[in-house]
C-alpha cells in the first residue's frame, strides 16, 4: 500500500528541503520513492505543493483529491486549500502561522476567519505554532524541519533515522539549529 | 548503489556516464537543473550560452569535433535553437549528439503549452521520452550510444513531471569514450544545396532505419495482464494510466515517441475490444494510429489541456469516479506568485505604474509586474520581444504613442535576445525608450550567472558584458543608469527618456534580494505618523498588509529593504534593527 504524504505550503517557506529530507529519510527504509516538487515561478510566493509517495512500488508521482494519508501545511490557508486531498481517515498537521495572498492584501479578497476550528470539525487536525518552536530552537527559518519532526512522529519510522537523514542533508553550520528544531517538533 | 534523483539530475547522470564532454544550455524551467547537475562533475566542460541556439550551436560544435555534447532546454527554448537543429538532422554527428527538451504541460512556469513531439517529426530527429528518473539516466545513455550508430542527433523529451520529480536510479560507472578523430568532410557537414541534397537522401534513409529499429526494441514494451483493453502511452502519461488502471488492462508502452513503429501499434491493437491512446498535450500517437487505420479513445475522451492525473484516466477508461472528498465550504482566495519582498523590480513598476505608460514586457521574474496591484506590464510574448515589439508599435502608432511607451527586460533575457531588437530601433530609426532590468543575475530559473555577471556557470571569474557600452556599441547615445529604489529619481529619469526623440537606454540597476551577496537587515515598521493613505499598499509587496483597517507589515515576511520607506509621503515607516 502506496503512503502519500502532501506539503503544502507559500513558495520561500522551505517545503522543497522538507520533501528532500522525507523522500531519503523513506529511501533507508527500503521503499520505493518517488517527490514531486515545484520549481520555477510558482515558487515566487505562491501556493507550492510537493508530493512524496512511498511504498513496494510508486508509479505516478502526484496524488489526487482523496489520497493523501498526511498533508503537512506550513500555512493555514493552504492547509485549507489542500482539504480535498486528504483522505478519508487521513491527518493534517497545520502550522498556525498566516501569510496574506496577494488579493487579500489587495483587498480584492478576504482570508477565511478561524481555518483551524473549520479544519478541526471535519477531519483529524493538529495546529502547531512551528515559527514560535523554530524561534525557541534559534532561527525562524527552522520553521519546516520543526514541522518534519511532528510528522515524523506520525510515521512509524524510527527516531534515529529521521537524525540520519538531517545530519546527511543539512549544512554544518545550521545542523544544532535543526536538529533542535527537530526535536522541538517530534516532542509536540 | 540506487539513489534518490531527479529526473534531470538523472539525465545529467546518465550523460556523465555516457562519457559527455560538452554540455551547453540556457536555464530554463523544467531544465535547468541538468546542466546545474553536470557542473557537479569536474570532468565535462558546461557553460551557460546567451541563448539556446548558441548553445544549441556549441554542443554540435562538440559532437562534430568529435566529443559527446548535449544541450538541454526548455520546450520554447527549442522554438530558439530550431534553425541549427533541422540542419544537424542532414549532417548528422561525429560524437553523440542529445539534445534534451523539457515541455511543461500546465504551465507552471512558461508562456504556452507546446508539445516538443512535433519537432521530432519536423526536423526528422528521433525522440525518446522517459517517464521516471531511472529512464530518464538509462535513455540519456542510449541516446548518446544510438546517436553515434545512427549518425543522428537525438532528443530526450522530458516534462515538468518527470524533470521535478525524484524516483529511484541506480548509480553505475562512467563509460570511458575516447574522443573520436576530427576528419574534414565537406560533403557532410557543409550544408549548401549541392550536399545537402545528398544527405537529404541520408535522412530519409536513416528514418527508415529508426523506424525499423522503433518495432523491435525493448524502449517500446507490451506489457500483458489478459485484459480486453489496450492503453497505448508514453511518458509521465504512462505512469498516470499504471497508477489508474493498474493490471486491469494491457499496456504498449512507447520509450520512443518518434518514429513511431507501425507494425508493433497495429499488431498490439488488434488484440483488443477497445484501445485508448492515453497522451498529454496533443494526439501525436493518436493521429499515429489513426492514419494506420486503427481505431482508438483518446482526444474524444482525455484534454488537450494542461497536465493529466491518475484519477482523471480512472474516470474515462474504467468509468470510476473518486469518492466525494472534503472541501472547504467557502471561497478560498487564491495564491500566485508575486514579486518577492525586496525585488528590485517592485521599485520600477511602481514608477511605470505611476506614469500610466504602455510597457511592452518580457519573460523572467518581471513578468509579475503584470499582476495586481501593479498590472503595469502590457504585453509578454517571448525572450526578447519587449524591445523588437515596442518598437513594432511605435511605428504602428506614432511619436504621440511613443512617448507612452518603453520597454522592459532583465539583463539575462537582454543577452538572450534583446540586444537584436535594440539594434533594429536604431537601425531603422525608432526613438524607443529601453529599460533593462538589470538585477546582476538570471532570477525566475532560480539565480544563472550569464554574461552579464561576471561569472562562469562555475563560478569562475571571467569578462563582464558591460552593458553601457554595450549599448553605446549598437548605437544607443542615450544611456541612463538608475537604482529603481530610489523612486524620486527613477521616474524623473524615465519621464525625460521618453519624451526624447532619439533611442534611449535606462539601465535598472540594483540586485536580486535573494542573491547571497545582497545582505538587507532588519525589517521595516509603520509608525504612529501614519495617515493610512495607503501609498505603500501600490507597491504590491507581499509584507505590507491590512489589519483592522490599518496598514502594517509583516515582519516574517519583510527582509528590510526599505522601498516602503521611500514611497510614503509622511515619513511614517521606518527601518528598524531585528
Amino acid at each position: 500500500m502506496t503512503k502519500n504524504i502532501m506539503i503544502v505550503g507559500v513558495g520561500g517557506q522551505g517545503t522543497l528541503l522538507a520533501s528532500r529530507i522525507l523522500g531519503n529519510t523513506v529511501i533507508e527504509e527500503g521503499y520505493d520513492v518517488k517527490v514531486s516538487e515545484v520549481h520555477g515561478m510558482s515558487q515566487r510566493g505562491g501556493s507550492v505543493v510537493t508530493y512524496v509517495k512511498y511504498g513496494e512500488k510508486v508509479y505516478s508521482p502526484i496524488i489526487d483529491r482523496g489520497e493523501a494519508d498526511i498533508i503537512l501545511a506550513f500555512e493555514l490557508l493552504e492547509a485549507y486549500r489542500a482539504l480535498p486531498y486528504l483522505k478519508k481517515g487521513g491527518k493534517l498537521i497545520v502550522n498556525t502561522q498566516s501569510i496574506d495572498p496577494m488579493p487579500v492584501i489587495t483587498g480584492m479578497a478576504e482570508y477565511p476567519k478561524d481555518i483551524v476550528k473549520k479544519l478541526s470539525a471535519v477531519v483529524d487536525t493538529l495546529p502547531i505554532d512551528a515559527l514560535k518552536l523554530a524561534k525557541e530552537a534559534g532561527n525562524m527559518k527552522a520553521v519546516n524541519v520543526v514541522l518534519i519532526g511532528v510528522m515524523a512522529k506520525s510515521t512509524d519510522i524510527p527516531y534515529e533515522n529521521w537524525i540520519e537523514i538531517i545530519k546527511k542533508t543539512v549544512p554544518e553550520k545550521f545542523l544544532d539549529v535543526n536538529l533542535k528544531a527537530f526535536d522541538a517538533g517530534y516532542n509536540i | 548503489m540506487k539513489k534518490l534523483l531527479l529526473g534531470n539530475a538523472a539525465v545529467a547522470r546518465g550523460a556523465y556516464e555516457a562519457g559527455v564532454r560538452v554540455v551547453a544550455s540556457y536555464p530554463g524551467t523544467p531544465s535547468t537543473e541538468i546542466t546545474e547537475e553536470i557542473v557537479k562533475f569536474d570532468d565535462i566542460y558546461a557553460e551557460w550560452s546567451p541563448n539556446e541556439k548558441v548553445a544549441a550551436e556549441v554542443a554540435i560544435g562538440a559532437s562534430i569535433g568529435g566529443a559527446r555534447a548535449m544541450s538541454c532546454m526548455k520546450h520554447v527554448g527549442l522554438n530558439v535553437m530550431a534553425d541549427p537543429v533541422f540542419t544537424v538532422s542532414y549532417t548528422g554527428v561525429n560524437g553523440g549528439l542529445v539534445f534534451c527538451v523539457a515541455d511543461d504541460p500546465g504551465m507552471h512556469s512558461s508562456q504556452n503549452e507546446q508539445d516538443s513531439r512535433h519537432y521530432a517529426k519536423a526536423s526528422k530527429i528521433a525522440m525518446l521520452e522517459p517517464a521516471d528518473s531511472s529512464e530518464c539516466k538509462e535513455f540519456t545513455k542510449l541516446a548518446f550510444e544510438l546517436s553515434e550508430k545512427m549518425d543522428t542527433p537525438f532528443f530526450i523529451r522530458l516534462s515538468t513531471r518527470v524533470s521535478h520529480s525524484q524516483s529511484m536510479v541506480e548509480i553505475c560507472d562512467k563509460e570511458n569514450v575516447e574522443l573520436k578523430p576530427y576528419e574534414k568532410n565537406i560533403g557532410k557537414y557543409v550544408m549548401m544545396p549541392g550536399n545537402a541534397i545528398k544527405r537529404h537522401v541520408v535522412v530519409e534513409e536513416r528514418i527508415k532505419a529508426l523506424k525499423e529499429f522503433a518495432e523491435t526494441t525493448e524502449l517500446n514494451t507490451v506489457e500483458e495482464n489478459n485484459s480486453k483493453i489496450g492503453v497505448i502511452s508514453a511518458g509521465i502519461a504512462y505512469m498516470y494510466a499504471k497508477e489508474a488502471l493498474g493490471d486491469k488492462v494491457d499496456y504498449l508502452k512507447l520509450g520512443m515517441v518518434y518514429p513511431l513503429p507501425e507494425k508493433k501499434i497495429k499488431d498490439f491493437a488488434a488484440k483488443y475490444d477497445k484501445v485508448f491512446v492515453i497522451e498529454e498535450l496533443d494526439p501525436v500517437i493518436e493521429d499515429h494510429c489513426k492514419a494506420l487505420g486503427i481505431e482508438v479513445c483518446g482526444k474524444d475522451l482525455f484534454t488537450l489541456l494542461g497536465e493529466y492525473t491518475p484519477a482523471m484516466i480512472k474516470k474515462a477508461v474504467l468509468g470510476i469516479e473518486p469518492e466525494a472528498c472534503k472541501a472547504a465550504e467557502e471561497n478560498i482566495p487564491v495564491r500566485p506568485p508575486v514579486m518577492c519582498a525586496g525585488c528590485p523590480h517592485r521599485g520600477a513598476f511602481y514608477v511605470l505604474k505611476k506614469l500610466g505608460l504602455t510597457v511592452s514586457g518580457d519573460i523572467g521574474c518581471y513578468t509579475l509586474g503584470a499582476t495586481v496591484p501593479l498590472q503595469s506590464v502590457d504585453t509578454t510574448i517571448c525572450m526578447g520581444a519587449s524591445v523588437s515589439a515596442a518598437h513594432g508599435m511605435a511605428k504602428a502608432r506614432g511619436q504621440e504613442f511613443n512617448k507612452k511607451l518603453v520597454s522592459v527586460i532583465g539583463d539575462s533575457t537582454f543577452m538572450h535576445s534583446g540586444m537584436t531588437g535594440l539594434v533594429d530601433i536604431v537601425y531603422n530609426k525608432g526613438n524607443n525608450t529601453v529599460i533593462i532590468l538589470d538585477n546582476s543575475i538570471t532570477g525566475m530559473t532560480g539565480h544563472q550567472d550569464n554574461p552579464t555577471t561576471g561569472y562562469t556557470i562555475r563560478g569562475e571569474e571571467t569578462k563582464q558584458v558591460n552593458l553601457i557600452e554595450l549599448c553605446r556599441a549598437l548605437g544607443i547615445d542615450n544611456i541612463t543608469v538608475c537604482d529603481p529604489f530610489d523612486v524620486k529619481k527613477f521616474e524623473k529619469i524615465v519621464k525625460e527618456e521618453v519624451e526624447r526623440e532619439e533611442p534611449s537606454v535606462i539601465i535598472s540597476q540594483r540586485p536580486c534580494a535573494l542573491l547571497k551577496t545582497v545582505k538587507y537587515t532588519g525589517h521595516c515598521k509603520i509608525t504612529d505618523n501614519c495617515k493610512n493613505c495607503k501609498m505603500c499598499m501600490k507597491l504590491g509587496c507581499p509584507a505590507i498588509t491590512i489589519k483592522d483597517d490599518k496598514v502594517v507589515i509583516d515582519a516574517s515576511q519583510c527582509n528590510g529593504c526599505g522601498l516602503c520607506v521611500n514611497v510614503c509621503p509622511f515619513g511614517a515607516i521606518e527601518k528598524e534593527d531585528n
